[in-house]
């Protein structure tokens, strides 16, 4: 056990020093590393906790998903029957749109047309793809589609990759620092923000829609008739966002923020208020033209999220396809919100379903708690040892100091996350790392009372310890890879450290120990074991 | 130089003795621990309960709690808790889970933030919404069980089934008397005291292990010593590295809880009670003579024989000669 060959000797001082040195850019200030190149340059990322910022978790809203892909169902069912002249009246039954055919006997091509709509949805091997509409012939020339599950989940998939895009766009707009955007599960999107001033505003921002439509204000009946009675079948009643008014609006769309090409804050000409000017693409200035050119003197609607933000009077022709909206704006109101536009609409509802914001002043406390602790901690325990064990004490401290540092470059190496959890983590691996030490230094001084020369102890007390120190190890190892898998944040954090520590302990003790003793046996050939 | 000594050297101290007591004392304080989860019960965080975390540090000198309870409580947001945490002027509130799904959480985050205004600096808030802490109970308590699980499998591939057994309910005990103590402490159990649950499982199950470790080599050395007689000479034996490294680790403990701040203190108060005075406990008086009681060396004679001590190797290396070269 005490015999090291020259090549193992080289082979774990070197991999021990590289491992450490990954450690180096963390304590290095920013000009220097800079200029190293890109692998060096790995770090450990300070945990939200320890930095200050936001960690939001987003969820798509199903019902949304649904409702988007069944209307997008019926209109396609509209479109077919439509082109194809079968005369039906189609509506829309919870999850199914029900078509009623005018001519029953129409059924057949009907159906067949139909079909055209039901994609497959690509299976996993071949394992029974599914198609994306379920189509039911119910007699009597009816006829019911349904979107399927299948359909459902993809739908779902798209909209968190888009939705993740428009994140992305929005976050950097705000001008933050190294924003993680990222996808969990099946419908859940993760920002986490670091060092964020401001993070109720990145809150407002994530939590708004953001759709933008134009549409014409309907005068054929007051608003407050139609809420007496009932608005006509192609209208709706909206409220103003700021005046909370009721406004009878057209259902239909006649250009929507989809066609913008910028939006930025700016100030009325005349009355220096807040305002956002937009410009529209090709398609969108055309589209804005022809509607102003049909409507002049007619109000037209500008719909946020189904609020009225303003019901201006079309004056004009607008050709050139810019425009400005006003609406009560604040200066940061109009600039967010020429944020939201330029970043574009996102495709579904997003909801928060967990906030965990950390400011910047506990984000340094911590910190500085954590090394505090940190100090402390391996103080009292480097003393003890060296009370309890003498020179073999000095061994396990510098063992323990190389552990640690290890720990630092694999974190390093690894860019993980320290939280404080993981901080505490550290100090716990250093109490727990002495725990090899003294489980063989125990067995050395067995050895030696029942009577063994020391070298022989040395190694007997090496041998018969290691099976144990890897036994047990091991158990606390499962516990920190659970906690890996089942936490988040701050708690996964702690089981990195942990786990990382564990393996770093079982690396030293056999390793570094044995090697600084076995040198110490070489130089000195003791007479007897100082322990 | 004189080194500290902390556990002489041959020490011969009858732990199994105390199984008498132990055993029972165990069971009483395990029954105890149960029915303290049921009441008062844990003090669930926001992490499993859902709801609102705000912890606001008064910029005005220490902060008026009982303006601030009236503040907040005029707010009409249901189950409002204050306290002070640390320093007197940090406040931590907490709001239980409002009616109305994620939304309604953020709306009551709004309203505290207009009704305290200016006068404090928001350190940390967070909220959880219904399903994700829905999830994390969930998470967390199939968590807890798997590690038990997989710590069960593993110890029953490297030792025989009774050691397996006995080790899991050793340390099933450590877990249920330490879900008692935060019971009656009522200290916040959040994802972080699952944290500290499972670390003391894994810990403790090392110590176990240590034991368990010693106890087989000595079943297999000393093939007719009675079992109290080798489960006492195992403790013994382990005895003086128990008692170290549970300093050390103590000593790492103890600098957390002095200095690491409130944010880790349930953490740390946990991970004391749970590793320092439950895992030694359980692993010398429990998990040891429990190995009796599963069977383990059964065909031993109950009473103690002349066993012949078997002598250990004085292999004659004389002085100064080269270590000898082994293959590894």
């Amino acid at each position: 056990m005490l015999f090291f060959s020259r090549w193992k000797v080289l082979a774990i001082l070197l991999t021990a020093f590289v491992v450490c040195l990954f450690a180096l850019p963390n304590f290095m200030p920013e000009s220097v590393v800079q200029h190293w190149p890109k692998w060096a340059q790995r770090h450990i990322v300070l945990g939200l906790d320890l930095q200050g910022g936001s960690h939001i978790l987003l969820q798509v809203d199903a019902n949304d998903v649904r409702r988007q892909k069944i209307a997008q169902l019926r209109d396609d069912v509209r479109r077919v029957l439509r082109d194809a002249r079968m005369a039906n009246t189609n509506t829309v039954r919870g999850d199914t749109v029900e078509v009623r055919l005018r001519d029953p006997n129409e059924t057949p091509q009907a159906l067949a047309k139909l079909r055209e709509l039901s994609q497959p949805i690509g299976g996993v091997l071949g394992t029974g793809s599914s198609r994306s509409v379920d189509i039911v012939d119910a007699g009597g020339g009816v006829i019911r589609l349904t979107v399927t599950e299948a359909a459902m989940l993809e739908r779902t998939s798209q909209t968190i990759e888009q939705s993740i895009q428009i994140i992305e766009h929005r976050v950097n707009d705000l001008g933050t620092v190294e924003p993680t955007i990222q996808r969990q599960g099946t419908d859940r999107i993760l920002v986490q923000v670091p060092g964020l001033q401001d993070p109720k505003r990145l809150i407002d921002i994530l939590g708004k829609t953001a759709r933008l439509d134009f549409r014409m204000v309907d005068q054929s009946m007051t608003p407050e008739q139609a809420l007496q009675t009932r608005p006509p079948p192609e209208s709706e009643i909206l409220y103003g966002q700021k005046d909370k008014q009721p406004y009878l609006v057209e259902k239909q769309v006649l250009v929507s923020g989809a066609d913008l090409a910028n939006a930025q804050p700016g100030f009325d000409q005349r009355t220096n208020e807040p305002i956002v000017s937009f410009r529209f693409n090709g398609a969108g200035a055309t589209k804005f033209g022809r509607v102003t050119t049909e409507n002049v003197g007619k109000p037209f609607a500008i719909v946020l999220d189904n609020e009225v933000i303003s019901a201006p009077v079309i004056r004009e022709p607008i050709t050139g396809g810019s425009g400005q909206i006003s609406g009560n704006f604040t200066v940061e109101g109009a600039t967010d919100l020429a944020l939201l536009l330029r970043a574009g609409a996102l495709p579904a509802k997003l909801t928060i379903v967990e906030e965990r914001t950390v400011g910047p002043g506990l984000g340094q406390d911590s910190i500085e708690k954590g090394k505090l602790a940190s100090y402390v901690g391996s103080l009292m325990v480097v003393v003890f040892m060296l009370a309890t064990y003498g020179l073999f004490g000095l061994f396990a401290n510098i063992a323990v100091a190389v552990n640690v540092a290890m720990i630092f470059g694999l974190l390093s190496l690894l860019g993980a996350t320290l939280t404080l959890p993981g901080i505490a983590g550290i100090v716990l691996t250093v109490g727990i790392a002495v725990d090899s030490n003294v489980l063989i230094y125990e067995r050395i001084r067995e050895e030696v009372r029942a009577g063994r020369t020391p070298i022989t102890a040395i190694d007997a007390g090496f041998t018969r310890a290691l099976a144990t120190i890897l036994d047990s190890n091991i158990t606390t190892f499962i516990a920190a890879l659970v906690l890996f898998f089942i936490g988040t944040g701050a708690v996964r954090g702690f089981a990195i450290t942990l786990g990382l520590g564990i393996l770093t302990t079982v690396f030293t003790a056999f390793t570094l120990t044995r090697l600084i003793v076995a040198w110490w046996v070489r130089q000195w050939r003791p007479q007897r074991v100082p322990i | 130089m004189r080194l500290l000594r902390i556990v002489p050297d041959d020490t011969k101290f009858d732990f199994m003795r105390f199984r008498r007591i132990s055993f029972p004392m165990s069971a009483l304080l395990s029954i105890f621990a149960i029915h303290l989860y049921f009441s008062p019960g844990l003090n669930l965080g926001i992490d499993f309960r859902g709801g609102t975390l705000i912890e606001v540090q008064s910029k005005t000198g220490p902060a008026d709690l009982a303006k601030m309870r009236a503040t907040l409580g005029g707010l009409n947001l249901g189950d409002v808790q204050l306290q002070q945490f640390g320093a007197d002027t940090d406040v931590l509130i907490r709001i239980g889970e409002q009616p109305g799904g994620d939304e309604a959480q953020r709306a009551a985050v709004a309203k505290v933030r207009d009704a305290l205004g200016d006068n404090v600096e928001y350190r940390r808030v967070e909220v959880v919404g219904p399903r994700v802490s829905g999830e994390l109970l969930t998470y967390g308590t199939i968590g807890i069980m798997f590690a038990i699980g997989c710590i069960l499998l593993y110890l029953w591939f490297r030792f025989e089934w009774q050691f397996a057994l006995g080790a899991m309910i050793a340390n099933v005990h450590d877990l249920v008397l330490t879900v008692g103590f935060m019971s009656i402490t009522q200290i916040d159990f959040d994802l972080t005291s699952i944290a500290a649950l499972l670390t003391i499982l894994g810990y403790s199950l090392n110590d176990t292990v240590v034991i368990y470790d010693r106890i087989r080599e000595n079943l297999r050395r000393y093939k007719r010593m009675p079992m109290p007689d080798l489960l006492n000479s195992s403790v013994n034996s382990t005895l003086s590295r128990s008692i170290i490294t549970h300093v050390t680790v103590t000593l790492a403990l103890l600098a957390l809880l002095l200095f690491g701040g409130q944010a880790i203190h349930s953490f740390t108060a946990t991970m004391m009670f749970g590793v320092v005075l439950v895992g030694t406990y359980t692993s010398v008086f429990i998990a040891s003579p429990i190995l009796i009681y599963l069977g383990v060396g059964t065909s031993r004679l109950a009473t103690s024989e002349p066993e012949p001590e078997p002598t250990p190797e004085r292999a004659a290396v004389p002085r100064g000669a080269a270590v000898p070269r082994r293959a590894r």
